[in-house]
């Protein structure tokens, strides 16, 4: 069953990429560029498709659910590609609002790449340790999941403002970081080529080092090792060795993971950007032509209202809630707590400049922007880096 | 004070920017202003108006938004600071803090636990950056909620000519309003669920104005939550105690003041095991080894009956058997006890045998309760053996000396004296795990090991905290006040007629577009325009 549960996920997956390519031919199409609000026949081909995906996906849940017992959402793998259809999901609701294609273009591939991302983490169904046998774990930790997803729209429409608002004929800040988010993306896909080809090739390297209590220990590697841990020796023959030896404190194998993705992502950069002739944003503006920044920026500032309070029910205080009936108290100072009051009192922060400040507009953007970032250190950073009573979701 | 009186005759507050009742622009600076700013409806704001003594600047200090976001900002890049390390309370105690850090993260450790960031949560600066915004909260909202409160509650519905051109929204149409058509909008008014009032032919729609009282309400959330963590500081409030209890041991609950006791009946620990547990766990049980599946403490709980003299033994009547589990605390009279720590396997009673070296005949079983030793055991036909000193958890101290670290058995040793019909006065044998010495010379006699017996300890939070209620209400109160102003809108409509001509204007605080798409159904095929959005045409390409 957890193997035809996988099927889904995976068709979800290619129906989200066959989604994008419909989004993009209904902007494309100049047939209906009257303007007027009903989508055309791409667009309703597009929602369609997205649409199947999402049931597709929802099926991959409730199959791995039964499976398991619980809820899928108890490891990194499980509750990041929950994210993602969250994503779609929150992505479908709010084009019925609006019935903007565009929005599906930017949000889509974001959700792709959240789940082929997931996807590079161990994919077994794991069985859950005690703090987490509780009925508030689906409760707790999908809806602060669609929370953060309904945010995450806001990123995707700040995005937008930002591709069509940023003047790209002269350089600028605005451009340079435009360009960084856009790495930033590029990254995560080149993070998800390299891990794809090597477990394909099934690569495996393996070291003994010491660590940072002074204790030998042993690490695997699946990706070719460019910094190897604190006195290392690679135990298997033909392998690639490291160039570089890691402090103790420092995790070689995660620091690895990370040169590979940035390394991957400047060459996926250079590629695109020799082959574009121009920056990444400029290439992407003429798709945004013909959509209303005023709308747009209405979309961002909506999902982060909607946004706003689903992530502070279930981050929050569902959070509260089970903290106390697991760890005895309902708030603990947990870095992953910690992050979640973060992106509350950012978002806390995005609201009031937005209400009495007046920032709408590129500087609503760029705010929504910074709070994607926040949400993906939270899930990325804050479970693979800082440790803490969370990091469980990690293996 | 001096009132302002509008030329329609209401008597406005000093500081009013708009008339409350007409809407007529009463500030002089306001009206070159191509649209009027609708914020707190231009009502007179304490905090705008008066700016000479130290309370108002104190108070305008607070209630400015700005401040609130700077605070809020500092507040959320002081509390990332607190993650770049583990907090003290997360690291093992097995040495000082300083030494921890600076061992474990160098420099930079050291720096950051001198900086007092391994207790960065309860430093002073952190504790009055939170009050500051709970002040924030509370003047804020206090300099804005009155005011518009007043606002609302004094609009009238013809509002004045320069109030409406004014408004973001706005159309004029040379048209005359029949009977039929003005019937025909405000049934499609009623449809969306405004309120409608009229006044010389003049129509005030309006709806969900509630949702403007909702940052109020969740600002009001926000302190309630405050002050239930400062209650946490009064006394009787919060019990944080901690109870070992082995198994068999039965111990009053600290906290509860000698009223209720556990005994611990059995701890059991289990994890998954690949052969029984669900298949599907098989692959991460591979990768992984052991993943624990449940510690447990199978309790019996007992309440003390009638009144005890200190050192008497209580008369104990049980309440219930309870096995608590992560997840699943025991709950009595406000106390919940929580499955947090364990030890297996911990040494009991210890047993050995008394030997003649040289003809190995053993004498008599001598089973010693490390918790709490007997001194003598007679083993019968004038075998018998002392025990002079113990030492549940053995090192040599400084002098070279035996000492114990600490009461727990961990590493048991022991000096006894053995007297036999043939060593009457007796011989001294120092007795430690896998170690004897004999400090008097040569024995005769041997203390045998014979085996150890141990057993299980849990380790239970007990937990009492009466501020919860309140941190909870205040909770709920939030999210009703954040749902309030974040899913509903208030929005209004104003038709007047001026002369031949039909005026209307309308004003949402949010979701501009869904004010449009609405009016536009409304107005539809009415001979009158929809009001149209001022601002947005030098916006579109």
């Amino acid at each position: 069953m957890v193997e035809l549960s996988s099927n889904f996920l995976f068709t979800a997956f290619i129906l989200y990429l066959v989604g994008i390519l419909f989004f993009g031919g209904a902007i494309k199409d100049k047939r209906h560029a009257d303007k007027k609000d009903s989508p055309n026949k791409w667009a309703k081909i597009g929602i369609v498709v997205t649409i199947a995906g999402f049931l597709s996906q929802l099926t991959f849940f409730v199959l791995r659910w039964i499976a398991s017992g619980h809820a899928p959402v108890s490891n990194l793998f499980e509750f990041t590609t929950f994210f993602g259809m969250a994503l779609v999901g929150a992505f479908i609701a709010l084009y019925f609002m609006y019935k903007t294609p565009l929005l599906g273009l930017f949000t889509l591939p974001v959700a792709a790449l959240i789940i082929a991302y997931g996807s590079m983490f161990p994919r077994d169904v794991t069985p859950l340790i005690p703090a987490l046998q509780s009925y508030w774990l689906h409760i707790h930790v999908t809806t602060t999941a669609i929370g953060q997803a309904i945010l995450a729209v806001s990123f995707a429409a700040g995005l937008i403002y930002l591709v069509k608002s940023v003047d790209q004929t002269k350089k600028s800040k605005s451009t340079l970081w435009l360009e960084v988010v856009l790495f930033g993306l590029i990254s995560t896909l080149g993070f998800v080529f390299v891990s794809s080809f090597f477990a394909a090739t099934d690569y495996q390297a393996n070291f003994n080092y010491v660590n940072k209590e002074g204790q030998p220990a042993t690490e695997k590697y699946t990706i070719p090792a460019v910094v190897g841990p604190h006195q290392f020796e690679l135990t298997d023959k033909d392998r690639f060795e490291p160039l570089i030896e890691t402090p103790a404190i420092i995790s070689a194998k995660k620091l690895n993971t990370v040169i590979w993705s940035l390394a991957s992502g400047i060459v996926l950069y250079v590629l695109l950007r020799a082959i574009l002739r121009k920056r990444i944003a400029a290439a992407l503006k003429p798709w945004t032509k013909n959509i209303n920044l005023d709308l747009v920026d209405e979309i961002g500032y909506r999902s982060v209202l909607i946004g706003f309070p689903v992530f502070t029910l279930g981050g929050l205080i569902f959070a509260m809630i089970w903290a106390q009936i697991a760890w005895t108290r309902f708030w603990g100072w947990d870095p992953k707590e910690v992050w979640a009051l973060i992106t509350w009192l950012f978002y806390a922060a995005f609201l009031h400049l937005r209400l009495s400040k007046g920032w709408h507009g590129e500087k609503s953007a760029w705010l929504a922007v910074i709070g994607f970032i926040i949400i993906m250190f939270n899930l990325v950073a804050v479970n693979l880096v800082i440790a803490g009573l969370h990091s469980y979701a990690g293996s | 004070m001096n009132e302002i009186k509008c030329e329609c005759g209401h008597v406005n507050p000093h500081g009013t920017i708009l008339c409350e009742s007409c809407g007529r622009v009463l500030e002089e600076k306001e009206k070159e202003k191509q649209l009027v700013d609708m914020r707190y409806e231009g009502s007179a704001r304490r905090s705008q108006t008066y700016n000479k003594t130290i309370i108002d600047k104190i108070w305008n200090f607070f209630s400015s938004v700005k401040v609130g976001v700077w605070l809020i900002i500092i507040l959320l890049v002081a509390s990332s600071l607190g993650t770049i390390f583990p907090q003290e309370m997360y690291i093992p105690p097995l040495m000082p803090a300083g030494e921890y850090y600076q061992e474990q993260y160098g420099w930079l450790g050291k720096l950051y636990y001198d900086l007092g960031f391994h207790n960065l949560y309860s430093s002073w600066w952190y504790l009055l950056l939170i009050a500051a915004l709970g002040i924030s909260l509370i003047i804020a909202s206090l300099d804005r909620v009155v005011p518009l409160y007043r606002s609302l509650t004094n609009q009238r519905v013809s509002r004045h000519e320069s109030f409406l051109k004014r408004q973001r929204m706005f159309s004029v149409s040379n048209a005359d309003l029949s009977g039929e058509t003005v019937d025909k909008i405000k049934n499609l008014l009623t449809q969306k669920r405004y309120k409608i009032r009229e006044e010389n032919g003049n129509i005030l729609a309006e709806k969900n104005r509630f949702s403007r009282w909702g940052p109020y309400v969740n600002h009001l959330g926000l302190v309630i939550f405050l002050l239930g963590g400062m209650l946490r500081f009064v006394p009787g409030m919060y019990v944080d105690e901690i109870l070992w209890l082995r198994e068999g041991e039965t111990k009053a609950i600290p906290g509860t003041e000698g009223q209720y006791y556990l005994k611990n009946n059995a701890f059991i620990f289990e994890v998954y095991d690949k052969e029984k547990d669900d298949e599907v766990f098989q692959n991460a049980i591979d990768k992984v080894g052991t993943v624990v599946k449940n510690y447990q403490t199978d309790a019996t709980l007992y309440k003390k009956q009638g009144d005890t003299v200190p050192g008497e033994k209580p008369e104990l009547e049980k309440v219930r058997d309870q096995s608590i589990q992560v997840n699943k605390p025991l709950k009595i009279d406000g106390f919940a006890l929580y499955q947090v720590d364990y030890k297996l396997d911990e040494m009991n009673k210890m047993a050995f045998k008394l030997e003649n070296k040289k003809t190995g005949d053993q004498f008599g079983d001598v089973a010693v309760d490390l918790y709490d030793p007997e001194m003598n055991y007679d083993l019968g036909n004038g075998y018998k053996v002392e025990v002079m000193s113990y030492f549940p958890d053995f090192e040599f101290n400084e002098d070279g000396e035996p000492a114990t670290k600490s009461r727990i058995p961990n590493n048991p040793a022991f000096i006894f004296k053995m007297f036999t019909p043939d060593k009457p006065e007796g011989e001294i044998s120092f007795v430690a795990i896998r170690q004897t010495i004999e400090p008097m010379g040569d024995n005769d006699y041997k203390m045998i090991f014979n085996g150890v017996e141990t057993k299980n300890v849990t380790a239970l939070t007990v937990r009492k905290d009466l501020t919860l209620w309140l941190i909870g209400l205040g909770g709920l109160i939030f999210m009703i006040g954040v749902v309030q102003g974040a899913y509903w809108n208030h929005r209004r409509l104003w038709i007047r007629r001026v002369d031949s001509q039909i005026w209307t204007a309308a004003h949402t605080n949010k979701n501009w577009h869904g004010l449009k798409r609405e009016l536009d159904t409304i107005f539809a095929d009415s001979g009158i325009k929809a009001p149209e959005d001022q601002l947005s045409d030098d916006k579109k390409e």
